[in-house]
Parts: C-alpha cells; sequence; structure tokens
C-alpha cells in the first residue's frame, strides 16, 4: 500500500505488481482445472493406440470390448463423420487409423471407448482386438535425406527444406570455428495432464467441450472438419489450464471426446495419465546443428554458415514453423554480413514433435551460442567482449535482408549480466546441499570444478511468414465497472491480471469483471511464441481505449465540454484546464459502453527460396550468465547461479514478469542437464515422471534478474511478449559453463553423467 | 458428488475421516486410490493428480501426521487414518491461511496445478520445524514438482510464511 501512495501508482494498474484474480481459488484447491470438471451422467472416455512406430493396420476386432457391462460405445475410423484427419498447418494425422492404413508411430490413436468407470475403460480398450503387420520403422532423420529412402507416407518425409543465402556465401574468415551440435528430445511436462469434458446438445446436432488448450478458435476449425459440423455448431469454454508450453497448441483428445459425446448422447469426461500425455502431445523437436562462423582479425563476424536437420516424427504439426524459425535465427543476436544456413525438417516414425516455448530457436541458438564460446577462445577474446563487439542494434539487417525495427539492447543486456556480482566459491565445508548431486551423492570438494558460461539471444515474437495471427476483445463500462471479454487462452501466464490492469489504467475504474474464456467472441490466436502481451494485450487495450474515447465524447457532450479537452485522472475525468471533474463511475451511471476490437500486427511475408523476406513481426532479445560446480569424478553438475538481463520492453507487471523468467531459465536448465525423451527404434523408453527428470527445488540455482526496461514504439504499451526467452539461451549458457568447468567442448544436450567424468571406470588413473 | 461403480467389479463401502469429519464411500472399486476417492467420490477436487508415481506432490495430502501422496495410497486402507487436504487448511470463514497469502503476493501461483500439493506440503513442513534452514526447506520441498514457476517465488513465500508466524509466536 506504501508503495502505491509514494508513486502515486493506483492499485492494480499497469507497471505494478497486481495480483492475479484467479490465485485466492488456486491456493485454496477451489480452481477447477479442466480435470476437476463433473456432470451428472457423465462416462469416461479413453484411447487405444498404437504399440508400433510403424505397421498396417490389417483389421481390427472390437467386438469383445462391447461385451463388457458398462461399455457404452466403442469408436474407430469407420466412424468419424467428417475429415479423418487434423493438424495446424497440413490435416495428415488422422482421427483414428482406419484398417488398411499404416500406423507412423507408437502412440498413435486406433479406437476409442465410452464407459462407466475408468477401469471398466481400461479393460474395454484391452479387449480390443488389432492385426497389425509390423513395418521397419524409419528413425534416423539423416535417412530422410536420401532420395533412396522409401517414403512412409504419401506426401514424403521431408516436411520442409528451407535454406537462407545472404552476401557473399564464398567468403572465408581468418579466425574459423566448426562444430556439429546435438539436441535431444525434450517434453513440455505440463503438470495438468490432458483433460476435457464434451457435453452433446440435446438435439444431438451440436456439442460443447470444456477443454484445456493454448488455441480455442483453432481447435474448433479443426474439430468441427472432423465431427462434419458447422463451426457454431461447436462451442469450446477454456477448462482451468494447468500449464501448457506447446503442448496443447496440437489436437490431442478433442475429437475423440466429442465423438464419444455425440455417440453416446451423454457427457464424457477424458483424462490422460502421465505415461499417454507422453504419447499423447508433440514435443520439441530433436535437432543435429552443423555450423561454421568466420570471424576478421577483430573478432567481427564475417559469415555463418549453418546445416538443421529437425526431427519432425510421423506427422507435420508446426514443423514447417518451427524450421523457419531454426534456421532464420541461425546468426544469433549478432551482426553477420554473409550466410549459408540449409535446414530440413523431416518425417520419421519417431513421435511427433511441433511446439515447445521457444520453438525452433532453442535449437539454433544452442548451436550459436556454443559457438561464440569457442570463437572467444579461437579469438583470444573474452567471451564477453567477442559477443558485444558484435551485438546487435535497431536498424541492423538480419540474414533474411529483415531490418530489426524494435529496441534491441542486445548490449545493454550483455553489460546488465555481466554487471551482476559472481557467487563466492565454494565453500570447504559447504553443505552437502550445496554440492553437484545433492544429499544423496556425496562428494568431495577436490573432485568439484567450478565453470562460467554464457548465452544470448534474439527471439521472434508473434507468429511469421505472413500469418495474420490477430486477437479480439471486447469492453463493456457500466457504473463504474468494466467487463472484458476475450477468448485468450489463460495457461498458467497471467493474462487474467494483465487484461485487469490494462482496463484500470485505460478506463479509470478499480472493478474489472472478466467474462468466461470461450468461442463467444472471435479469435485471440494462440498462448504461443510470446504473443498474447503483445496481441490480446494490444486488443484489450484498443478495446478499452475506444470505450474510453466513447465515454469522453458522451460527458464532453453532456456537459458542454470540448473532448479534447477531457482526460482520465485516477478514477475521475477531469477537465485539463478548469477546475471540474465527474467520477468514471457517475458517468457511466445507467449507461452502457460497449466496443469490440481486433487487433492485427503489421503484415509480414514468406520466405522466398533464399531465404530472403520479412518474415518475422518483432524481435527480443536477453542475455544468460550461468555458473556451474561440476564433480568430475561422479558425473554430476550442480547450478550454483544464474544472472540474466532480459529484454522486456515495459514490465507491465513485474512479478508476472520475473515469474516468466525464473519459470523458463528452470525449463532450460532441465534442458542442458536432464530432461530427455529416450527413443530407440521409434518406441518411448521413459514415459514417466520417475523416468523423464524434471528440475526439483533442489536442481535449479539462484536466480538473479534485471528487467531490461526500454518501452518497444512498436509494442502495444511498449511491452514485449517475455516467455520464451528466458529459456533459450540459458541452456548454452548452462552447457558453456560445464565446457567451462571441464576445460573441454561440449557437443549435446542433455549434458550425460558419463560425458563429465574425468576418468571413466575402466581408464587409466 | 458420486463416481458411477464400474457394472462388473467387486465393491466396497467403507468410511474415512478427513479434515475431521466422517464421510462415507459406497459401491466403490477395491483398486481405487485415495487421490480417486477424494476427488471423485467426496467432492474434495483440491489434491491434483499429474503423476500416478508419487513423483509428484501435486496429490498430497497429511495422513496421521505425514505427508503423502494420495495416489499411492489405496483408500480403502485409510480406514481409521486421519487425513486433512487442502480444503482442510482454508479457514472455514472463506480467508486464506498464512501460507495461502504468503504464496499468493509472492507470486509462487502460475498455473496453480501444484499449488495445492505445495499448500499441504510446506503447512506440514511449518508444523514439524517452524525455523527451518534454507536447506531443510528446499529438501522438504523436493518431492514437489512446479513446472511454471523455477520455483523462487514458492521460496519466497516459504521465508514470508515463516516470519509471519515467528512475529506471531510468543516470545520464550
Amino acid at each position: 500500500m506504501s508503495t502505491d501512495v509514494i508513486t502515486g501508482v493506483r492499485r492494480g494498474t499497469l507497471g505494478t505488481s497486481a495480483l492475479r484474480p484467479d490465485a485466492p481459488a488456486k491456493v485454496q484447491g477451489r480452481f477447477a482445472f479442466s480435470s476437476d470438471l463433473w456432470a451428472e451422467n457423465a462416462l469416461w472416455g479413453a484411447t487405444l493406440r498404437s504399440p508400433h512406430p510403424r505397421a498396417t493396420v490389417v483389421s481390427i476386432d472390437v467386438s469383445a470390448a462391447w461385451k463388457i457391462p458398462g461399455v457404452e460405445t466403442v469408436l474407430t475410423a469407420d466412424d468419424v463423420p467428417g475429415l479423418n484427419g487434423y493438424g495446424l498447418i497440413v490435416a495428415d494425422q488422422p482421427v483414428f487409423a482406419p484398417v488398411g492404413s499404416d500406423v507412423l508411430y507408437a502412440g498413435q490413436p486406433i479406437a476409442a471407448v465410452a464407459a462407466d468407470h475408468p477401469d471398466t475403460a481400461r479393460r474395454a480398450l484391452d479387449a480390443i482386438r488389432v492385426e497389425y503387420r509390423v513395418l521397419t520403422p524409419l528413425t534416423d532423420p539423416h535417412a530422410c535425406l536420401d532420395d533412396a529412402t522409401e517414403a512412409i507416407h504419401p506426401d514424403g518425409n521431408v516436411f520442409r527444406h528451407q535454406r537462407v543465402i545472404c552476401g557473399d556465401p564464398d567468403v572465408t574468415g581468418v579466425y574459423q570455428v566448426e562444430g556439429e551440435y546435438e539436441m535431444g528430445m525434450q517434453d513440455q511436462a505440463f503438470l495438468g495432464l490432458e483433460a476435457a469434458m464434451a457435453l452433446p446438445d440435446p438435439d444431438g446436432r451440436g456439442v460443447e467441450l470444456y477443454i484445456a488448450t493454448q488455441w480455442l478458435h483453432e481447435d474448433r476449425r479443426q474439430i468441427a472438419a472432423c465431427l462434419d459440423l458447422s463451426e457454431e455448431q461447436v462451442r469450446l469454454v477454456l477448462g482451468g489450464v494447468g500449464g501448457a508450453f506447446g503442448a496443447r497448441e496440437d489436437i490431442s483428445l478433442q475429437v475423440h471426446t466429442c465423438l464419444l459425446a455425440l455417440r453416446t448422447q451423454r457427457p464424457i469426461r477424458m483424462h490422460y495419465s502421465r505415461e499417454e500425455s507422453f504419447y499423447g502431445h508433440v514435443h520439441r523437436h530433436p535437432a543435429r546443428i552443423w555450423m561454421r562462423h568466420h570471424a576478421d582479425a577483430d573478432g567481427h563476424l564475417v559469415k555463418v554458415e549453418a546445416r538443421f536437420v529437425l526431427d519432425g516424427g510421423a506427422y507435420a504439426s508446426t514443423s514447417p514453423a518451427v524450421l523457419i524459425n531454426a534456421v532464420t535465427h541461425a546468426q544469433g543476436p549478432y551482426r553477420c554480413p554473409n550466410a549459408v544456413v540449409d535446414g530440413y525438417a523431416v518425417r520419421t516414425n519417431n513421435p511427433p514433435c511441433g511446439a515447445m516455448r521457444g520453438f525452433g530457436v532453442v535449437q539454433a541458438c544452442f548451436a550459436h551460442e556454443m559457438q561464440m564460446e569457442r570463437l572467444a577462445d579461437v579469438c583470444g577474446l573474452d567471451p564477453v567482449e567477442l559477443r558485444l563487439r558484435n551485438a546487435m542494434a535497431t536498424g541492423d539487417t538480419l540474414i533474411t535482408g529483415q531490418v530489426v525495427r524494435n529496441v534491441a539492447p542486445v548490449e545493454r543486456c550483455l553489460r546488465e549480466t555481466a554487471d551482476i556480482p559472481l557467487p563466492s566459491p565454494l565453500a570447504a565445508d559447504a553443505d552437502p546441499l550445496d554440492l553437484p548431486g545433492g544429499a544423496g551423492l556425496t562428494t568431495r570438494s577436490h573432485h568439484v570444478r567450478r565453470g562460467i558460461g554464457w548465452g544470448v539471444s534474439i527471439k521472434n515474437l508473434m507468429y511469421s511468414e505472413g500469418f495474420d495471427d490477430f486477437a479480439t476483445a471486447r469492453c463493456r463500462l457500466r457504473n463504474g465497472v468494466a467487463t472484458v471479454k476475450f477468448a485468450t487462452a489463460e495457461v498458467g501466464q497471467g493474462f487474467v491480471v494483465l487484461a485487469q490492469q490494462i482496463a484500470r489504467s485505460v478506463l479509470g475504474v478499480d472493478e474489472v469483471v472478466l467474462d468466461p474464456i470461450d468461442t463467444g467472441i472471435g479469435s485471440a490466436g494462440s498462448t504461443s511464441a510470446s504473443r498474447q502481451t503483445w496481441m490480446s494485450g494490444g486488443a484489450v487495450d484498443a478495446a478499452c481505449q475506444a470505450v474510453r474515447n466513447q465515454l469522453l465524447a458522451h460527458v464532453a457532450a453532456e456537459h458542454g465540454h470540448d473532448v479534447e479537452d477531457l482526460d482520465i485522472a485516477g478514477t475521475d475525468i477531469v477537465h485539463r484546464d478548469r477546475d471540474w471533474s465527474i467520477s468514471v463511475a457517475d458517468a457511466t451511471r445507467d449507461r452502457d459502453f460497449d466496443e469490440t476490437v481486433e487487433y492485427h500486427h503489421p503484415p509480414t511475408e514468406e520466405l522466398d527460396e533464399n531465404g530472403q523476406g520479412d518474415c518475422h513481426v518483432a524481435f527480443a532479445f536477453v542475455a544468460h550468465r550461468a555458473v556451474v560446480d561440476v564433480d568430475v569424478e561422479l558425473g554430476t553438475v550442480n547450478v550454483v547461479q544464474i544472472a540474466t538481463a532480459q529484454d522486456v520492453g515495459r514490465a507491465l507487471n513485474p512479478l508476472s514478469v520475473i515469474g516468466q523468467i525464473e519459470g523458463g531459465i528452470a525449463q532450460g536448465l532441465g534442458l542442458a542437464l536432464m530432461e530427455e525423451i529416450v527413443v530407440e527404434n521409434g518406441l518411448v523408453k521413459n514415459a514417466s515422471f520417475t523416468d523423464y527428470l524434471l528440475p526439483t527445488v533442489l536442481d535449479t540455482s539462484d536466480v538473479i534478474a534485471r528487467l531490461v526496461e526500454d518501452p518497444d514504439p512498436l509494442a502495444p504499451m511498449g511491452a514485449k511478449g517475455v516467455g520464451e526467452p528466458p529459456c533459450i539461451s540459458v541452456t548454452p549458457a548452462i552447457a558453456n559453463a560445464v565446457r567451462n568447468a571441464l576445460g573441454r567442448d561440449v557437443w549435446r544436450v542433455p549434458i550425460r553423467p558419463l560425458e563429465l567424468i574425468e576418468n571413466p571406470v575402466g581408464s587409466s588413473h | 458428488m458420486t463416481s458411477t461403480t464400474p457394472a462388473s467389479s467387486p465393491v466396497e463401502h467403507y468410511d474415512l475421516r478427513i479434515n475431521g469429519s466422517d464421510h462415507r464411500v459406497d459401491d466403490a472399486w477395491i483398486g481405487e486410490s485415495l487421490l480417486f476417492v477424494l476427488r471423485e467420490r467426496l467432492g474434495l477436487p483440491g489434491a491434483k493428480g499429474a503423476c500416478e508415481q508419487g513423483e509428484c506432490g501435486s496429490c498430497t495430502v497429511i495422513m496421521d501426521g505425514e505427508a503423502v501422496c494420495s495416489c499411492l495410497v489405496l483408500a480403502a486402507s485409510a480406514v481409521g487414518s486421519e487425513i486433512t487436504t487442502v480444503e482442510g487448511l482454508s479457514p472455514k470463514d472463506g480467508t486464506l491461511s498464512d501460507v495461502q497469502t504468503a504464496m499468493m503476493h509472492a507470486g509462487a501461483v502460475q498455473c496453480g496445478f501444484c499449488t495445492p500439493g505445495l499448500v499441504v506440503a510446506i503447512e506440514h513442513l511449518l508444523t514439524q520445524r517452524p525455523d527451518p534452514t534454507r536447506h531443510e526447506i528446499r529438501e522438504a520441498l523436493s518431492g514437489n514438482l512446479c513446472r511454471c514457476t523455477g520455483y523462487g517465488r514458492i521460496l519466497s513465500a516459504v521465508e514470508t510464511a515463516i516470519a509471519i508466524r515467528q512475529a506471531e509466536r510468543p516470545a520464550p
């Protein structure tokens, strides 16, 4: 309270750390997640999946499942009334694999059941007999580049090939650094598992779906096509979402749940288990990346060469878009006049990959930042000095020919991060929990090596390549209360509090009611690509500004003022020159003001065959410095400190921004040191939280964050999206710190314990 | 709120003692976990399921004074135990407990799926050890996964809650 009074900032407005409106219900356990929804007479849905990564479905016999008491329906491909396919870019993924077709990954849906109890449903799945003719899976992404390899799908084995050629492809630099890097398959691992409830319309000609998703309208488009219904006949309501991170951008159980509800004419609840969740959503693309950097005698970049192979798995999902993010971010946040970049996203019989926080830029950044650290060594420069010499700034031209028009404070991010004090050296009598390996693996300090590493990144914001990912918002004002409606998926990021802050600031109201988030208004686009603060925030701001204009015009006419002389100060409408005011509450007494606005970003272009074009909307930047302790005998790492300075434009809610930064860093730390879906011959070997390791509170480090605030004139309210940058360059920062500690190069993340050990068992000491 | 009984399985009837009162469980399949029975049969959805293996802590409840993962407890085996869920830690008047308030103000809540389990785990920690060290806090919460926050704001919330309780404690 004292802060508000001292600064003159009204509680809950833009720039304050306003508290999110859903927090009380969430801390009490009252908040309704999609898995908490319940309806009278509801049945449980469940999905049968292929155990084979590649096989022809010879026959499906569901008769035994029907005979189990409590089973209400069994559905296969024959029961899909509309298009038996979905997908964000291409509808190439079947709702259910038909008899005679090939399943292309282990976990592909074959059939679904509805039953009275989850255990009945499980037994019904066991009773379905599917005969497969097992085929040899294509699991090596590099084999897809060979024309001799048999196509596993009619669309071929390459989702997209894109090169970027810039400047003189033949120029060379005095200093050259070359390397081949590898990144494993990361899972988004949201805690709130896939869950939905579908309610059939009484007339059987429509359905209402309560769903944890990132983009209600895109889900609706795909669902309606599969159900052969119009979009108006499919209504979506956001069920409480327990995290997303990209994994809810694709269809998972949406179509299955609706089909079961329409067939049984009863409410259907469908929940994935953790194991099924690993099969039910797309993952981060595993990547193999070759890069060669050329620099002149002063360490200025002359050319970057790169080649990306991203394993997209069995179906397209967003692979084409992930690929262009990777190839267009190959230069990193550095000026580079020449480039030869080539990239492929390919189809294999591995699990499908698509969106995950960072979306292709994570892969590119890992490679270019490992390269920059090595280049600094070769040039004899400090790693920060090398990066400062090459730091991009506003007005620079990217390798795509696009000019960076946004605020681009790369130098400031680097300097502010470098100014953060380093942690104290590891004490000889340090608590075991402060040592690599923690309490369970006691180590001795003479095996521990400390290392420092850097990572810096550039990230595009919003969708690219000509896509108009607009956002819609409606604002109503009456009796001093604003009501805001949008279809923006709140997945945990805190858009609900931001929308309230915008309305309070623009309209001079304290009370802001949020309407239910559903398809009863136009699209908001996806909660992804760090885009909702900019896009939905822009839409809410524009709708509130439109209402404010209406209100001021009304008050001017009512009280005989010139509208130009009126302003809103605090919760009052005031005359700029005279001692006259009226409260917003009084001015809106029994009178409605109502505006709906679509916000569009400026159009972008598709890339041409040489990767040239203004394909991205905007960019944000961040620097990370990692300090690690490595036990070279046990192969364990303790991340001691992450220092970061992030370009946020303007921090509209500093507490929310810090939450994004700390949370993103933990995910990037997981990718550096422990998180990987292990796939062998197309089969996931660790589909559980026992075997897929996530950072706990003992694995994460102190984070010291500086917000670089330089409001971007191109962004609504000056604010950039902040969700993705934190998880991007922290991964190479940690890998570079490990490299620094070991005194040898690191080529792969996650780094495995064996790669850390100085003298593995069996080698001579 | 009741869940349907599976049509073809043996069923059980038993009583559970939860948040200070007795709850009758009728016609339940014997294989149901405490988590399932709390959520699906007794209308107490505060405990969340996220891993089914006792790895994530989202389903944490207090059972006879110990913090347990309710997904690993067979409901029918919890007869006679004193069980406290997140619903039982919220003051009856609709206000928030000191731990809940601290979580909210510290920014420890994003998606909120791990939050009820953490509220229970923190409450249990502070009951067992009113003045835990930084290491004890981290060790006590290492069984609760959070994918959104990176834990920084959660640790800050715990420190605030400890400070509030220390201030309220009568001087020795």
